[in-house]
């Protein structure tokens, strides 16, 4: 790949090439807007508030594990104190009936900064492991502190509000969902162009050096801690902003915001979307809220399937999605990606059958090891039947085998096809 | 005089469990650089695989398989799965033994369920040991100590005394080298694992019929085991020992000693307000030591991080 791009010749700067960058971000805009009128029901709003929170999230926690380089176990304790500020504000009468709720975000994300600056002193002297163990310990710590610091963090029922009591906004009161998309909708796009702007800035380039070689970032005169932590503060921020649009959207937060659970799904979806592109968290975002909608209704074992995702990613595609489709860019490039399209279907349908064989396995075992005793009938792929028979296990154990067999027996046309997809025509190796 | 005796005891036992888990993990890192996120899922596969031995061959076999399987699968992760990832760098490792955490806890509940097994002590060891003043000691937290004591002297005899050890002990500081003088340093390292992770399975052999064999276990000790060798200093052995006894005793005794914030406050020379649940400081207030003790690890993490910040024993720049 480094051969093809020394090959290029230098391109010279075009003096429109500064409109080009802009493409995406308007089609998100337009798309952020029309999306209501598309999916008008309310529970698909609903989804898409989620969606939008957890894009946010996940962007700033990219800021640290894909810009920086840091990996952080606790990042839900810095959206979950300022989400939990701001349910503060949302409650505190006077102060808050004069704020239009469109601002309250900046309160949350303010509180964020500020937990992220104390935290960020001690923690960012080293990056690696060290920093991983203690935003382990402070967020173990924080989200502790939640049952013994009643008056902050509620106890164990949380903190609740409402929203409609803050200034109306131009006479909006924020009563719907949907007047709270288009506030989530607004602030989405803001931190996302924010944080991407900010990637672009010497300080965010220098986080990209301090991650891949700090003692190189040293020797030229950055302090990689200050580095780290100017990273970590901005992180905490937007962060903060997330939590905040929470405190919004729900009304209510609880211990739940704050525990290592809720860090580890961040990493999940930081790290299944892709640390290596910008837009790689935003795609894991989407695809993992939609994902956990739809799979969490149909079964009970989404999360050891999710597991199971996860680890693959992590062994055998470190780039995650955003990593799989860039990918392609080289054979698209060559204008050879059509050339793909037939192997990919040879390999990846089977494989996508035998993967559902595999799963009714699964479903099956679980099914005759934990259902009451004398419930044998169970269903699976819109078809009803009895667990305790050989037939369903024979056709299960059929499909994943075949499946699987005729993945592995098409997977050398494929790999032959991606290295001449790859390869530019008239040359051969 | 006497409950502090008995306080003694009980925090020993949680220490020197501690200690058992700490162990391998610090010595794994020290080895490889990496933290095995995944070290307490170890500790829960040994105390699920004793309890499923047991009920066919009786806890000792249990006993004594039940690390042996732990460890053959954690030379299985090192071999097939941390191996792969090394190559990527130490982040992705350290996400991988976090998925792997994530998949051997759902993988536990798709096998056994999300109830606590009914895994229990040998009746053998179910009498008391002694008593002092009223308060009686089970043999069985005598059976733990010994257990862990008899493992840490080996432990500590095979890397100071055997050529394994003395080999182990060059490839901590010197693999390439060791290489060069023609050991297998992968083996070894592969074999630190999976010992590493028996010891974690031990561990979880001999605490699941006191602590609870439940899908949530390992995650209930797990982030204390990572403070534990984050205060004793990463990759030292004493420090994971005097850390796991220090946070063995620190919580054992705050939790049996019921000391009053309000006293230490009074005492200090502030007033207790008089409407204390309207009062902005009502939980300061109203802290107990049995409340906090929990949190009393990670507070004295923070407090080791911001004032050396290396750990007790570790090295500088480690």
């Amino acid at each position: 790949m480094s051969d093809q791009q020394a090959r290029k010749p230098a391109q010279p700067l075009q003096a429109g090439s500064i409109a080009l960058p802009m493409i995406p971000w308007g089609i998100a805009a337009v798309l952020l807007c029309i999306l209501p009128f598309i999916f008008t029901n309310n529970s698909a709003i609903t989804i898409m508030n989620q969606m939008a929170i957890t894009i946010i999230f996940a962007l700033a926690y990219n800021m640290l594990l894909g810009q920086g380089g840091m990996l952080s176990f606790g990042h839900a304790v810095y959206a979950g104190v300022g989400g939990f500020a701001c349910m503060h504000i949302i409650n505190s009468g006077d102060f808050f009936s004069g704020l239009p709720l469109p601002v309250l975000p900046i309160f949350g994300g303010l509180v964020g900064m500020w937990l992220a600056i104390i935290v960020g002193a001690f923690s960012t002297r080293k990056a690696g492991t060290v920093f991983a163990m203690i935003s382990l310990g402070v967020g173990e710590l924080i989200a502790a502190c939640s049952v013994i610091i009643v008056v902050f963090f509620g106890g164990e029922e949380g903190v609740s509000g409402d929203r409609t009591y803050g200034l109306p906004f131009f006479g909006v009161e924020f009563l719907q969902q949907i007047e709270v998309y288009y506030l989530i909708a607004f602030w989405l796009m803001l931190s996302a162009i924010l944080m991407y702007l900010y990637s672009r800035t010497p300080m965010g380039r220098m986080a990209n050096a301090v991650r891949d070689n700090p003692e190189r970032a040293e020797f030229l005169g950055y302090s990689a801690r200050w580095v780290r932590f100017y990273s970590f503060v901005a992180s905490g921020f937007f962060a903060g902003i997330a939590g905040a649009l929470f405190a919004i959207n729900y009304e209510i937060l609880t211990e739940e915001n704050l525990n290592t659970t809720q860090s580890g799904i961040i990493l999940l979806v930081t790290f299944l979307g892709g640390v290596g592109f910008f837009f790689g968290p935003i795609l894991g975002a989407i695809v993992f809220t939609l994902v956990q909608t739809v799979l969490s209704l149909q079964t009970e074992l989404w999360g050891f399937y999710l597991g199971i995702i996860f680890v693959a990613t992590v062994m055998f595609f470190p780039g995650g999605l955003a990593g799989l489709i860039m990918m392609h860019v080289p054979a698209l490039r060559l204008g050879k990606l059509g050339r793909l399209g037939v192997p990919y279907l040879k390999t990846l349908l089977p494989a996508a059958i035998g993967a559902l064989g595999a799963a009714a396995l699964v479903e099956m075992i679980f099914h005759v090891r934990h259902a009451p005793n004398g419930d044998q009938e169970m269903t699976l792929f819109w078809t009803t039947f009895d667990s305790h028979t050989i037939l369903p296990w024979g056709i299960a154990t059929l499909v994943t085998v075949v499946g699987f067999g005729i993945m592995r027996a098409t997977a050398p046309a494929l790999v032959e096809a991606w290295n001449e997809a790859n390869t530019p025509d008239g040359m051969s190796e | 005089m006497d409950l502090i005796l008995v306080n003694l005891i009980d925090g020993l036992v949680t220490g020197l469990l501690l200690f058992m888990l700490s162990a391998g993990l610090t010595l794994i890192f020290s080895m490889m650089g990496v933290l095995n996120f995944a070290h307490a899922s170890f500790y829960m596969l040994g105390a699920y695989f004793a309890f499923q031995i047991s009920m066919a061959l009786g806890f000792w076999m249990g006993l004594l398989l039940a690390p042996l399987i732990v460890g053959v699968l954690g030379a299985g992760v090192e071999r097939y799965g941390l191996r792969r990832v090394h190559q990527y760098g130490h982040v992705p490792e350290l996400i991988f033994t976090f998925g792997l955490a994530l998949l051997i806890e759902e993988l536990v509940q798709f096998i056994w369920g999300k109830n606590q097994m009914p895994y229990e002590a040998p009746e053998i060891l179910q009498f008391t040991a002694f008593a002092i003043a009223g308060n009686s000691i089970p043999a069985y937290k005598i059976f733990m100590i010994f257990i862990s004591v008899i493992i840490f002297i080996g432990l500590l005899w095979v890397l100071t005394r055997t050529r394994v050890g003395m080999i182990i002990q060059a490839a901590l500081t010197y693999p390439k080298t060791v290489e060069a003088l023609g050991h297998n340093v992968p083996l070894i390292f592969m074999g630190v694992f999976g010992v590493g992770t028996a010891l974690a399975g031990v561990a979880g052999v001999i605490a699941g019929p006191v602590l609870g064999t439940f899908p949530g276990m390992a995650f209930v000790l797990g982030s204390i085991v990572f403070v534990t060798i984050v205060i004793g200093g990463l990759g030292s052995l004493w420090g994971a020992l005097v850390a796991s006894l220090l946070i063995g005793w620190m919580t054992t005794f705050a939790k049996s000693y019921n000391l009053r914030m309000e006293d230490l406050l009074t005492w200090l020379g502030f007033t207790k307000p008089e409407n204390i649940w309207d009062s902005a400081w009502r939980d300061l207030w109203t802290i107990t030591s049995p409340q906090i003790a929990d949190i009393l690890p990670y507070i004295l993490m923070v407090l080791i991080l911001i004032f050396r910040p290396y750990g007790l024993f570790g090295k500088r720049d480690a």
